[in-house]
């Protein structure tokens, strides 16, 4: 498939560019507001076409443990879920990171705790970026703000995933997933061949040629001091990303007197507040995290000098404000506005909450 | 040290002895921290005899559990991936879809497979993965100080049970082979032992043909191994086979179950299913 303009769903598109960014093997289990990624990889049937492996796991914690063997063999793998069955997979994510396993899992979030809701929200920031899963440990962390995002984030992840040897998160919600817009799709980008594999994933667990010794995939190591090296490591590269690999989007920044942060379907209800504070004389800006981690703390603290005031969005009971607060040590007054259960603000009482909570 | 064997082998060689019986080169040579007397050891270099006897090193992955056996790739010489606590039949489903050419095995325990990991054991035999399952059940977790497993006999002691298990507070031992063995996606399900120079030969042939089984692509081999846990039942290794023989035998009954995807005929699982387990005295 070369470039081209198509209408389809969030979720459809993370199916779609799954197959077109040449993933080897995509394991999951149904689940509300996500089911179209592993429903549209079985009508594309693309083992016939790419020769990707598709299989329905009996949970979730199966499917994370299929990404987690298969990813081991050096292959491109997958899983998406939406809140409750991440919730499921942390043991998992954290076997991942602790073994070093580049993977790609995708979170349509949905209203929580517990079953919660169906309906999109965003209260899931705290479980992707600061853990979830027991000990020290980050997954590179995309939030896609649109359909075409949620089709090209496939993409960059797996260049970060094998470059990192980490598992990334694409953090999206219900309302992405679930809308339709339009994208460009992609050149396909071919499966690896088996000498790209070996080439890209030295360390992965095929079968032992003579002449290597055997390669073992394990987060286990009993001597702590090895243990203490090991966590070392692991810092290290986090901190490398954090050099590296932020990325984040600005609008309307330089002459801002106040700016929302916000990420995902926040960002764009935060756009259009933007544009309605605009018309009203009120210089607002917009400051979209597009990695939530790395977290953009050197860029969004450079900004917050230049402003009297920060609105963070997000549909939660204010998560990510507390990384604003952090980056802008703060220094400048910062509110939270959200909704939560699955309930989407409108722009007016995004706007009102400026008003309200910042300007007054 | 390994060169220390090495040069008193070479001096026992130039005295005139004769080599009868050695390493197999798919075991490394770490030293393995199992218990003397324990049936690990044995099981690995089985498990690692048919490996090289089949020539398929290089084309082996293995799938180590959380017990005991944690550490299963430390000693075999070939690649591993070390699962979390249950989910080894999960990694493998994935390791094998995703590699047809290569022979994927799973190591586990009783806790492992058939308490926190009953869900991935059952569906992975259901969709008849080809793979082969190997599953040490001594009725107890060793590597955590001898607690009840699913597989602890009514009034056997352990350290949850110091009393001897209670049906009306543990509920029955999970006779898991068994069940697997009424799932379709079974090929070949046999349990085994290997507390006798005979019964490890038996064995060592039901793990060869487990093997034989996946590169014939025919399905899930299951091969059970019932061993002791002499330290966690606080016994020599002498008494615990001897204990192993009169109270583990009867309650989980060695041979095949289930051949070429057929029940064995003298094997009764339906009543083997819901016979009560025999109590026994610790």
């Amino acid at each position: 498939m070369a470039k081209e303009l198509k209408l389809m769903k969030g979720n459809e598109a993370i199916a779609r560019a799954m197959i077109a960014s040449g993933t080897d093997g995509y394991f999951g289990y149904p689940i509300t507001p996500q089911s179209e990624v592993m429903e549209t990889l079985m009508a594309e049937k693309p083992w016939e076409t790419t020769g990707m492996t598709v299989l329905q796991a009996e949970s979730e914690m199966a499917s994370i443990n299929m990404v987690y063997g298969g990813a081991a063999t050096g292959k491109k793998v997958a899983t998406s879920s939406s809140s409750p069955g991440i919730s499921l997979m942390q043991e998992g994510l954290t076997y991942l990171a602790g073994a070093e396993i580049p993977c790609l899992v995708v979170n349509v979030m949905r209203g929580g705790p517990g079953l919660g809701t169906i309906q999109p929200s965003q209260s899931d920031y705290f479980q992707s970026v600061k853990g979830g899963g027991h000990g020290d440990y980050q997954l590179y962390t995309l939030a896609p703000a649109s359909v075409q995002e949620m089709y090209d984030f496939v993409f960059d992840a797996w260049d970060i995933a094998f470059k990192y040897r980490n598992p990334v998160l694409i953090l999206s919600d219900g309302a992405i997933g679930q809308c339709m817009e339009k994208l460009y799709t992609r050149d396909y980008v071919p499966r690896w061949t088996e000498e790209e594999r070996r080439k890209n994933a030295p360390w992965g667990t095929w079968g032992k040629p003579a002449n290597r010794p055997h390669n073992i995939i394990t987060s286990l190591e009993l001597e702590s001091s090895r243990q203490e090296v090991f966590n070392l490591k692991l810092q290290a590269k986090y901190a490398e990303m954090k050099e590296k690999e932020v990325r984040y989007e600005m609008l309307n920044c330089e002459d801002a007197d106040y700016i929302f942060v916000a990420y995902g379907s926040s960002s764009r209800i935060a756009m259009k507040a933007m544009q309605m504070a605009r018309e009203k004389g009120i210089k607002v800006g917009l400051f979209r995290l597009i990695t939530l981690f790395p977290f953009p703390t050197k860029q969004l603290a450079e900004v917050a000098k230049h402003v009297k005031g920060i609105l963070c969005v997000e549909m939660s009971a204010g998560q990510m404000i507390e990384d604003v607060k952090l980056a802008t040590a703060c220094g400048v007054k910062t509110e939270h506005f959200g909704r939560f259960g699955g309930i989407i603000p409108t722009p007016t009482e995004v706007l009102e909450a400026l008003e309200n909570k910042i300007i007054k | 040290m390994n060169q220390d064997i090495e040069a008193r082998k070479q001096e026992l060689l130039n005295q005139g002895y004769t080599e009868v019986y050695t390493k197999t080169k798919v075991l490394t040579d770490a030293v393995m921290h199992y218990c003397p007397g324990c049936g690990h050891g044995t099981t690995h270099r089985l498990v690692a005899e048919v490996i090289d006897e089949m020539g398929i090193q290089d084309k082996t992955v293995g799938v180590s559990p959380v017990g005991c056996s944690v550490l299963a790739y430390n000693y075999f010489d070939v690649d591993f991936q070390e699962a979390a606590h249950g989910r080894a039949p999960a990694l493998a489903t994935a390791v094998k879809r995703l590699n047809p050419d290569t022979f994927v095995f799973t190591y586990q325990g009783d806790g492992d497979l058939a308490a926190i990991g009953t869900a991935e054991t059952i569906h992975a035999c259901n969709r008849g993965e080809n793979i082969t399952m190997i599953f040490v059940n001594n009725g107890i977790y060793g590597m955590t100080g001898g607690q009840m497993a699913p597989t602890t006999l009514i009034g056997m002691k352990s350290a949850t049970t110091p009393y001897g298990r209670r049906v009306d507070i543990n509920g029955y031992p999970l006779r898991i082979t068994e069940l697997i063995a009424t799932l379709p996606g079974t090929y070949y399900v046999t349990r085994q032992s290997v507390q006798t120079p005979q019964a490890v030969r038996k064995a060592k042939a039901a793990i060869r043909q487990a093997f034989e089984n996946q590169k014939l692509k025919k399905g899930l081999s299951f091969v059970e191994i019932l061993s002791n846990c002499n330290s966690g039942w606080k016994m020599t290794p002498v008494q615990a086979n001897k204990w192993m023989e009169d109270n583990m035998m009867p309650n989980y009954p060695v041979g095949d179950i289930k051949v070429e995807g057929k029940l064995v005929e003298n094997v009764d699982v339906a009543r083997l299913a819901v016979d009560h387990p025999l109590t026994v005295m610790q």
